[in-house]
């Protein structure tokens, strides 16, 4: 096992704080809709996000990270837990003051055929949030909308056509745009590429990553595709089942996993390299994720785990800081 | 590998496929000229709208006919044309001696039937077990595809089952008559990567036992790189590269190959800038006349916009359609 110094993350001011956050949906049955159980989709999870970095959340289908962006940004209410963005309690901020910080934390979602207005033109899309939260207006309002267009590599003449007339990436360009109208500080990033075709994936990472040098913004970019997340995040956190496993800076958790869904994730990703292949070792995992609805006594991930003992069904494991900035929930990492 | 006589079980020969939708014709294949090998592992690369699903799907003759139609080509299956048979003998190959594989197995599946039926049903379509063998069979099928307590899962209606599973059954329903091949359309791309793995393996495991050959569809050069032995590239409808599976990677030969590879992330590498490659894929409402590739290829110069590259074999096994030669950097002649 490598030892190495604790990289200095991108900056030391925490901007999102989250502790013990849950969300849990309930589960109604019956004529006169009774609660007879939840979905567990995030069950208590405790991390901090830095100022300036991209922390990635990966996970399979289900683990929780969709719903944990929404959580954030407030778009679902948290059952239990706190957030804290930039000092402020976002779970209790209601109202003006909630619609106050909103222009400061802004999502970018997975479908762009999905997330824009058809009926709305580029112009009305991505001016929309500049009057909703009186930006700018008139002359103001068109120039900002201009340059938010070639911030994101799109031209002027885009402004008055309708989103079925872009392709892929173009829409998820414009998706971006607005995003960044009102000069976040945070965005959420759910599965910003999971949609658009291979070549032009990179387009769109590589755009995220020049808008996050000349905005200094911080991205959560919550995404299943563990490659991406290794080239684009500095640090990163592994969510099954709506709780962590696994929460440390890139290179560390990809080069040496404590975790065993750590590792039996990176190593079922295939890598676009036949020799290696040949001669790589996988983990295979038995059995599929359970149900959020029904999760397993313990760790969560007992029922699959290669090296569960007994403990590990008695117990859930503690979120625990393994060595500083490494973060691990299982009892035998080490 | 050994010299023998390379016995082909499949030769495709100049498939041409189209579509005739409101907006115009839709060139979905131009001039596809393939073959495979007994027993081989083929992979077929290429992203949304580049023909290989549709390459496929025209051989067994399963794309909407009208809008589709094949205009020209020929599929020889050992002394059978598969684009020339009476519907009546096609329909025995499929699914018998041919099996597919589709990308979402929920939509493949009839949700009113249960998973016994749906392979018995295959069984006695094409194969002369009695009634009373099928069952055995059906459920030794499933035990191969690593479904545990296949006897009860017989039973079971599609939705009970979790997707990785219900790739599984498709698996075992394709291998129920010991297909010649196996045509696999994007078999994991619905799953996530730990289901992934578990099917990767599981093909890979079937393929030494059974002998049958896998033309595997995919968007993922991650994904074929272990598995495949020869890699077919598609662009726009045109097979732009074909070689084997280690010459492809460590050495593209066609620049859009070169590029899809400098755009993807490796797992096992950091840092290192994405290369993009500009612009858009094709649209596919004219017939190519000139090089698809060149409005977004770095190597691009008057030729190829002029004239449409064939499909040329540069050394043994390695194919491209690039009027650019990326190892000497210079235009390529001759040919």
């Amino acid at each position: 096992m490598e030892t190495r110094p604790e990289p200095m993350p991108t900056s030391s001011e925490v901007i999102v704080k989250v502790r013990n956050l849950k969300k849990h949906f309930p589960i109604m049955k019956g004529v006169f809709r009774r609660q007879v159980g939840a979905v567990r989709a995030v069950d208590g999870i405790t991390f901090d996000i830095y100022r300036g970095e991209t922390l990635g959340l990966v996970g399979e289908s289900g683990s929780g990270k969709s719903t944990t962006g929404r959580v954030i940004l407030q778009l679902e209410l948290a059952t239990e837990g706190t957030i804290e963005f930039e000092g402020t309690e976002l779970t209790t901020t209601k109202g003006k003051a909630l619609r106050s910080l909103r222009p400061r934390m802004q999502m970018i979602f997975q479908d762009p055929h999905a997330s824009l207005n058809p009926r709305m033109n580029v112009a009305s899309i991505i001016g929309e949030p500049l009057t909703e939260h009186n930006k700018a207006r008139g002359e103001d309002r068109r120039k900002r909308i201009e340059e938010l267009l070639s911030l994101v590599g799109l031209e002027p003449k885009h402004a008055n056509r309708y989103p079925h007339e872009f392709s892929g990436g173009q829409r998820q360009r414009i998706g971006i745009a607005r995003a960044i109208a009102l000069n976040p500080d945070f965005i959420v990033a759910d599965e910003p590429i999971a949609a658009l075709d291979v070549s032009i994936q990179a387009q769109v990472v590589n755009l995220l990553e020049d808008l996050q040098d000349v905005l200094g913004l911080t991205y959560l970019f919550i995404s299943h595709d563990l490659s991406m997340v290794r080239h684009i995040a500095d640090r990163v956190a592994v969510m099954y089942l709506g709780k962590l496993m696994e929460l440390g800076d890139v290179d560390r958790l990809y080069t040496s996993p404590k975790h065993p869904y750590t590792q039996a994730l990176l190593s079922a990703v295939p890598v676009p390299d036949p020799v290696l292949e040949s001669t790589r070792r996988r983990v295979i995992l038995e059995g599929d994720i359970p149900s959020p609805a029904n999760p397993p006594p313990g760790c969560p991930f007992n029922t699959r785990c290669p090296v569960a003992q007994d403990l590990c069904s008695a117990e859930v494991p503690e979120w625990r800081e393994l060595e500083p900035g490494r973060w691990v929930a299982c009892h035998f990492a080490e | 590998m050994t010299q023998t006589q390379v016995q082909t079980v499949l030769e495709v020969k100049n498939l041409k496929t189209q579509f005739d939708t409101q907006d115009g014709m839709v060139h979905a294949v131009n001039d596809v000229t393939f073959e495979l090998r007994k027993g081989e592992f083929l992979g077929v690369v290429g992203e949304s709208g580049s023909g290989k699903s549709v390459t496929m799907m025209s051989l067994l003759r399963l794309i909407p006919m009208p809008p589709g139609e094949i205009v020209t080509g020929e599929a020889m299956f050992g002394t059978d044309d598969l684009l020339q048979m009476d519907l009546e003998h096609l329909r025995r190959v499929r699914g018998g001696r041919i099996g597919f594989i589709f990308q979402d197995p929920m939509t493949s599946l009839n949700p009113v039937l249960t998973i016994g039926y749906q392979i018995t049903e295959s069984l006695r379509l094409h194969t002369k077990l009695t009634e009373k063998e099928r069952r055995p069979r059906a459920r030794d099928l499933l035990h191969l595809v690593g479904i545990p307590d296949a006897e009860s899962r017989l039973k079971n209606y599609p939705h009970e089952l979790s997707g990785g599973m219900r790739q599984r059954v498709m698996i075992a329903m394709a291998l129920a008559c010991d297909p010649e091949i196996l045509i696999a359309d994007e078999p994991t791309t619905a799953l996530d990567v730990t289901i992934q793995a578990q099917i990767i393996e599981i093909v890979r495991d079937l393929r030494e036992k059974l002998g049958s050959a896998v033309i595997w569809i995919t968007h993922d050069l991650g994904v074929i790189a272990g598995l495949a032995e020869r890699v077919i590239v598609m662009y726009g409808g045109q097979i732009v590269e074909e070689a084997p599976v280690g010459d492809l990677y460590a050495h593209p030969q066609h620049p859009y190959t070169e590029g899809l590879l400098g755009s993807l992330p490796r797992l096992d590498q950091k840092g290192q800038e994405l290369i993009n490659i500009k612009g858009q894929p094709p649209n596919l409402y004219s017939y190519p006349t000139s090089c698809s590739f060149a409005p977004r290829c770095p190597y691009a110069f008057d030729k190829c916009r002029a004239e449409n590259p064939p499909l040329v074999e540069i050394s043994p096994g390695r194919k491209t359609a690039c009027w650019w030669d990326m190892d000497n950097e210079r235009p390529r002649f001759g040919n």
